[in-house]
């Protein structure tokens, strides 16, 4: 029998914690309204494709801004598979975003990886813009500015046409997303506490000594590479439904600057960094959008903010003011 | 003949404003060394401010064909925004980690891109085809207006004026030796934050120089910040960062590509671009003219 105190020790309070706010965010579709859903809908996308775009960043060390590109190969698979192959069921959809991403992402990142810093953010900006201006020129393939229509898909082999639109996604589409997200999530969990996540980190502080330590650092910055490619590419494929409709500006530099943004605004040294500034992100900018045509503006000072004075974020500052209070115990 | 000498003035017209552009980032990359994505949001400000001073100037009665002169003069005045954009937000971050600075001026970009939506809307703006007030030239056939000739000279004076400033004024040594070694060029007493302020806002109006001189041949739109760095950022990296040698080759290569490409394949007009950045970045990282200093 578990004693009192295991219970209540701190790992097992964090995860409690962690358990509460899952079935908040569960329930939110009982009492929320639709469109609170579907901004929370919006977000399980996002956190997906940031979560993995927070293994090239904060723990390997790697700027990419051109990942946005692997979201929109997800959200074209998606349109693809459902427009033009009539390939509805999501699970296949994503397998085949999944197996397209990594290829892709195997390619790039071979590229990619053998530069660090501001050239491995050139490049990838490089070949996030390539990718833009294919799908723009190639209309004939890809709809060019105008995109392409994502049709409903079925979840788990069920057909779900016939309920209204606004209740698929609040609800069957809801769960499936979020239910996916905290899979990905506890994968991720499992990645960066992994001797490999260790070594990623180790790549990051010090990458001399971890060769020197026999880490082959290209070849590991490379599996994060693809990793966060193929997180990107299924955070890209849940989104398409929801949006319904995709077009290139998905993969434009400013979009990859978006997600650098929120992993920022939420924290790249915390785990669940990326996560709070994906939800705080989507959340703010709706709220300011209804206040004003000039959110940019708003949000490009908040990054300065961020960037200058606040580099670790959300959870940077929470746990600063934490470990503050204990301080002055 | 004439087809292919019109589509390399139109090419070289290209390259000549994105050579000002890309200077002004080659400048301030080799001595702050940061990336500064701003430059192109600088240019989208030269090109509307410009527009402001010359519809004023037309409208105060001035003659027209002498609506170079304030346009010039807009350029370079509006290069007092750089002091303020340096002591305002980019001196935090000097000695921060590269990602920062590209995120800040992330930022700016951000920021920039909403001012001019505020100040002068959505829809384009032209200056009402105020270049064609020069009229047009026969050149071996090939008409090319007079005005793009203009910028183009323009645009060689000051690539001209940089080299002599680079290599012979005391500034321009000052520069050099900031770029090689910013320790020892502080420990010799050289004022790091002067320098620091004079280098970004020369990079500054060359942006908005640049913007200033391209838009009475095109239209002003919100998003042309965005777009350009883009460019500009192919420009420096087929060159190589922070070689002015090598932002005046690449601005031709692009320029000219660009050009190339539109009258023979549109679809592929930037993706030979990107492929060729692509290509460089990944035989010969430092860019054609990388290792050389600013």
């Amino acid at each position: 029998m578990k004693t009192w105190q295991e219970i209540t020790s701190l790992k097992n309070v964090k995860i409690w914690v962690l358990i509460i706010i899952g079935l908040f965010l569960l329930g939110i579709p009982l009492f929320a309204s639709q469109f609170l859903n579907y901004l929370m809908l919006t977000f399980f996308a996002y956190a997906i494709t940031v979560i993995g775009f927070n293994l090239l960043f904060g723990y390997t060390g790697l700027l990419s801004f051109g990942h946005a590109l692997f979201m929109t190969v997800g959200a074209y698979t998606a349109a693809f598979l459902t427009g033009k192959f009539s390939v509805l069921y999501m699970e296949a959809i994503l397998v085949v975003a999944v197996i397209i991403s990594s290829i892709l992402a195997a390619l790039i990142g071979a590229i990619c990886v053998r530069y660090i810093k501001i050239y491995f953010a050139m490049l990838t900006l490089a070949f996030g813009m390539l990718f833009y201006t294919f799908l723009l020129k190639f209309y004939y393939l890809t709809g060019g500015d105008e995109g392409m229509r994502v049709l409903r898909p079925y979840l788990l082999g069920f057909n779900l046409s016939e309920i209204p639109k606004m209740q698929y996604l609040t609800r069957s589409y809801y769960i499936y997303t979020f239910v996916i997200l905290v899979i990905l999530t506890f994968v991720m969990w499992k990645i960066v506490s992994s001797p490999f996540g260790l070594c990623l980190k180790a790549i990051r502080d010090n990458p001399e000594k971890a060769e020197y330590l026999g880490v082959s650092v290209k070849r590991y910055r490379w599996y994060a590479f693809i990793i966060s490619g193929a997180y990107a590419a299924i955070g890209g494929a849940l989104l398409a439904p929801a949006i319904g409709q995709v077009d290139p500006g998905l993969t434009y530099w400013t979009h990859s600057g978006t997600l650098v943004f929120m992993t920022l605004l939420g924290g790249f040294e915390n785990f669940f960094g990326p996560l709070i500034g994906g939800i705080v992100y989507i959340f703010l900018q709706d709220k300011v959008m209804s206040l004003t045509t000039y959110w940019r503006f708003i949000f490009g000072a908040i990054l300065a903010f961020l960037v200058i004075v606040a580099p670790g974020g959300i959870a940077g500052v929470v746990s600063s003011l934490v470990k503050k209070e204990k301080r002055d115990e | 003949m004439e087809t292919i000498l019109n589509i390399l003035f139109s090419g070289v017209f290209n390259a000549s404003t994105l050579f000002l552009v890309a200077a002004g980032l080659q400048v301030v990359f080799g001595v702050q060394k940061v990336f500064n994505l701003a430059c192109g949001s600088f240019y989208a400000l030269g090109a509307y401010f410009g527009i402001v001073v010359v519809k004023s100037f037309v409208a105060g009665g001035f003659p027209k064909p002498l609506f170079i002169a304030p346009l010039i003069g807009a350029g370079l005045l509006l290069g007092f925004i750089g002091p303020i954009f340096e002591r305002g937000l980019i001196k935090f971050v000097y000695g921060r980690d590269e990602t920062f600075q590209l995120l800040l001026t992330f930022a700016i970009v951000m920021m920039i891109e909403d001012v001019i939506k505020f100040i002068w809307g959505t829809s384009p703006q032209t200056m009402g085809g105020i270049d064609l007030v020069y009229g047009q030239l026969n050149v071996l056939g090939a008409t090319v207006p007079v005005y793009n000739l203009i910028v183009i000279l323009c645009s060689l004076i000051i690539a001209a004026l940089i080299g002599y400033i680079l290599l012979n004024t005391k500034f321009g040594r000052i520069i050099r030796a900031t770029a090689d070694k910013r320790e020892m060029s502080e420990a010799l007493g050289i004022n790091m934050t002067l320098v620091y302020v004079k280098v970004f806002t020369l990079g500054t109006v060359l942006g908005t120089l640049g913007g200033a001189l391209v838009i009475p041949a095109t239209a002003a739109v919100s998003e042309m910040g965005v777009e350009l760095i883009v460019l500009a950022f192919a420009v420096v990296v087929i060159g190589g960062l922070g070689s002015m040698k090598g932002a005046f080759i690449g601005a031709l290569i692009v320029g000219v590509l660009k050009s190339i490409a539109i009258s023979t394949y549109p679809e592929l007009e930037m993706l030979t671009i990107y492929i060729i950045v692509i290509a460089v970045l990944v035989i010969k990282p430092q860019g054609l003219f990388g290792g050389a200093r600013v």
